[in-house]
């Protein structure tokens, strides 16, 4: 192919880079349009995709298609009862709920203690005290929250629920806190609350979990029904749901479930109340994916901007340069290798602004995530697709060249003997 | 080389028309140097025009080299130009950013010869109108003189059949041009076709053969003594 030869010669470069140099400033204004699009595109975009990542990484730890139910007291006076009854959740709620919300797929009661007005546990391991906050849990809480737990060690298994075995699983700091450096915790044991337990597990702490510290300790929930005599009671539900059910549609069912069997008033929205991550989550997703649009959008139209200015340069450049044009010419030059001298200046122009601001928005992009690194800010490897990289250049080569034909046009016009008269 | 038969041009200029030439024909042989003189308006540019496929006339007919010149596309119009035709300007015409070396290249390089051949025979063309050492430097760090030898290097450089020069010494004191008419005189005593428009006579007294025009019609066509420039310093 012709054009492909053209491309490829030497000559063809030389002469680009020639009628370039020629012009430096007007290059250099040319090129900070195209470049200043590009550039936001890039930044935008991959900020937009960096909030994601850091988000998803953020909600990593938990099922994003879970949510947390818990109750308060009565807003509403409903079936005989007065207003502010304190609802209490218990665990015949969980075959009612299994019963009735078939879109359930994982419900773990929770209990605690040093929260809500209880205090925490007091616990010893030899010389050393600490006090920590102590969980009642069933093996299925770890289905809805990811629970790492070190080599060595295990999570609450069905059986400690059964026997209601004095065991637990602590946290990183409670380790550190509590056990000299270099003796395994998993096998030794602690007194909570006056209580010898079995430390069967250590739980790694990870950042992004959000609701759950480094020093809680979880014990099997019917073990801490009898350490603290709490009956059937429940603080809270952590329920997810099957990947294909509506997750606010779940929530809402389980919510007016509890509401039945607890005698609240449908209308009562503070009795029973949870917070739905996985709307949160694509709540924030929204917001990035209108990000990227954006960037987009300005993106594009910044471009289009800068190619447009590209054009008009070209357009005066060509004004400028019709007498050379004309002796081009007389010398012996086609038509089609004056249109492709001024295409091909216009596309590379446009696609040398184009890559540099590709390479300043990845410096941008690369310095934030640097500097965000380490401070609690949900950002996370901020990417551009390569495809949409490479679609952005593809779009400015064809700018570039529609853009071209412009002053190509009008340098072809002009007949060789009315250039060359030219002044 | 050159013939021409019953050419006739023409320029509109707003609602009037004005006729320029008149039916001119012209037979110019191989290897001849011909001086076209004029009055200023009589149209010698524009013959030279036609004959450099710069521009196309009413009528006529016009055979350069066996081949008819009619109806050609800007394209077979670039190609012969490039292939048959050399051309000096009064104002010289290089490309101001480029240097002495790549002007004299350029033709070479829309005839499509690798860039190695075209350096060497560039820098042949040079050295021949006695500017080899001025190779690397732009036109603006030249003298008059040392542009038109430039530009006559590049003339030549494609190897044409024809030279056209259009008053190629009308910017230069006489001293320089007889230097730039002593080397056309060169050039043709190696066998190259050459037109000179020019409108001084000891220029003219230079070539071979003298042709002049008026009011866009040939009104004398005689052979000159040729007398070199040398005699005239
Ligand atoms: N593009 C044009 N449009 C209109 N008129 C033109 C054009 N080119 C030339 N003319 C007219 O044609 C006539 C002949 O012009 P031409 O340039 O051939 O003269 P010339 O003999 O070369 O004169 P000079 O010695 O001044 O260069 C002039 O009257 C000029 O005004
Ligand atoms: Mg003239």
């Amino acid at each position: 192919m012709r054009i492909v030869k053209i491309i490829l010669s030497q000559d063809t470069w030389s002469e680009i880079l020639g009628s370039i140099r020629k012009n430096k400033v007007r290059t250099l204004i040319t090129i900070v349009g195209v470049l200043w699009g590009i550039f936001i595109y890039i930044a935008l975009s991959g900020s937009a995709r960096g909030l994601y990542n850091g988000f998803q990484k953020e909600f990593e730890s938990i099922s994003v298609n879970s949510f947390f139910i818990w109750s308060n007291r009565t807003s509403v006076p409903y079936a005989g009862y007065k207003i502010g009854r304190r609802v209490i959740l218990n665990l015949e709620d969980v075959v009612a709920i299994k019963k009735r919300v078939p879109e359930v797929e994982h419900i773990a009661p929770r209990i605690r203690n040093g929260n809500w007005g209880k205090p925490p546990a007091r616990v010893i391991k030899g010389s050393k005290t600490g006090t920590y906050s102590v969980y009642g849990d069933f093996p299925s809480v770890s289905r809805i929250s990811v629970i790492k737990i070190y080599d060595e060690g295990r999570f609450i298994n069905q059986r400690d629920i059964e026997q209601s075995r004095k065991v637990c699983v602590i946290g990183e700091r409670t380790q550190a806190e509590l056990f000299e450096k270099g003796v395994k915790p998993v096998g030794d044991y602690i007194r909570i609350d006056g209580i010898y337990f079995q430390v069967i597990g250590v739980h790694e702490y990870s950042e992004e979990g959000g609701f759950s510290s480094d020093s809680d300790i979880f014990i099997p929930f019917s073990t801490y029904q009898k350490l603290y005599n709490t009956g059937n009671r429940v603080d809270w539900f952590a329920i997810s749901a099957h990947a294909d059910a509506d997750i606010v549609e779940v929530e809402q069912h389980v919510k007016t479930v509890l509401k039945d069997l607890h005698d609240v008033s449908p209308t009562d929205e503070r009795a029973i109340e949870s917070f739905n991550l996985g709307q949160m989550f694509e709540r924030i997703t929204g917001f990035s994916k209108g990000m990227t649009f954006v960037s987009l959008v300005v993106g594009f139209a910044t471009i289009l901007a800068g190619v447009i200015g590209i054009g008009n340069i070209l357009l005066i450049s060509v004004k400028e340069r019709t007498k050379e044009l004309g002796i081009r010419r007389a010398l012996g030059a086609t038509p089609g290798e004056i249109r492709s001298l001024i295409l091909l200046e216009s596309v590379f122009l446009t696609l040398i602004s184009g890559i540099m601001g590709i390479i300043l928005g990845a410096l941008t992009l690369a310095a934030v995530n640097n500097a965000t690194q380490g401070i609690d800010f949900p950002y996370y490897n901020p990417t551009v697709p390569i495809l949409w990289v490479g679609g952005a250049l593809l779009i400015m080569v064809v700018l570039g060249s529609l853009i071209g034909l412009l002053p190509a046009q009008r340098a072809l016009s002009i007949k060789p003997i009315e250039a060359l008269r030219e002044e | 080389m050159i013939s021409l038969s019953n050419i006739y041009k023409s320029y509109q200029t707003g609602q009037s028309t004005l006729q320029v030439l008149k039916g001119i024909d012209l037979e110019i042989a191989q290897g001849e140097m011909v001086a076209i003189m004029g009055s200023s308006g009589s149209g010698k540019s524009t013959l030279l025009n036609i004959l450099g496929i710069l521009d196309e006339a009413d009528q006529g007919k016009y055979v350069l080299d066996n081949t008819l010149i009619e109806n050609l596309s800007e394209r077979k119009a670039a190609l012969y130009r490039n292939r048959f035709l050399g051309f000096i300007f009064q104002s010289f015409n290089l490309i101001n950013y480029k240097t002495a070396l790549e002007n004299v290249a350029m033709p070479l390089y829309y005839q499509g010869l690798p860039r190695k051949e075209r350096i060497e025979k560039a820098n042949y063309y040079l050295e021949k109108v006695g500017l080899a050492d001025w190779a690397t430097h732009l036109p603006g760090e030249l003298s008059g003189g040392q542009k038109q030898r430039v530009a006559i290097a590049r003339a030549l450089a494609a190897d044409p059949k024809v030279l056209l020069a259009d008053e190629p010494t009308g910017a230069l004191d006489s001293a320089t041009s007889y230097e730039v008419m002593e080397l056309v005189r060169k050039i043709n005593e190696e066998g190259k076709t050459i037109l000179i428009v020019t409108h001084e006579n000891d220029i003219a007294q230079m070539c071979k053969r003298l042709v002049h025009l008026k009011d866009g019609v040939i009104i004398e066509d005689k052979l000159v003594q040729s007398q070199s420039p040398k005699e005239y310093v």
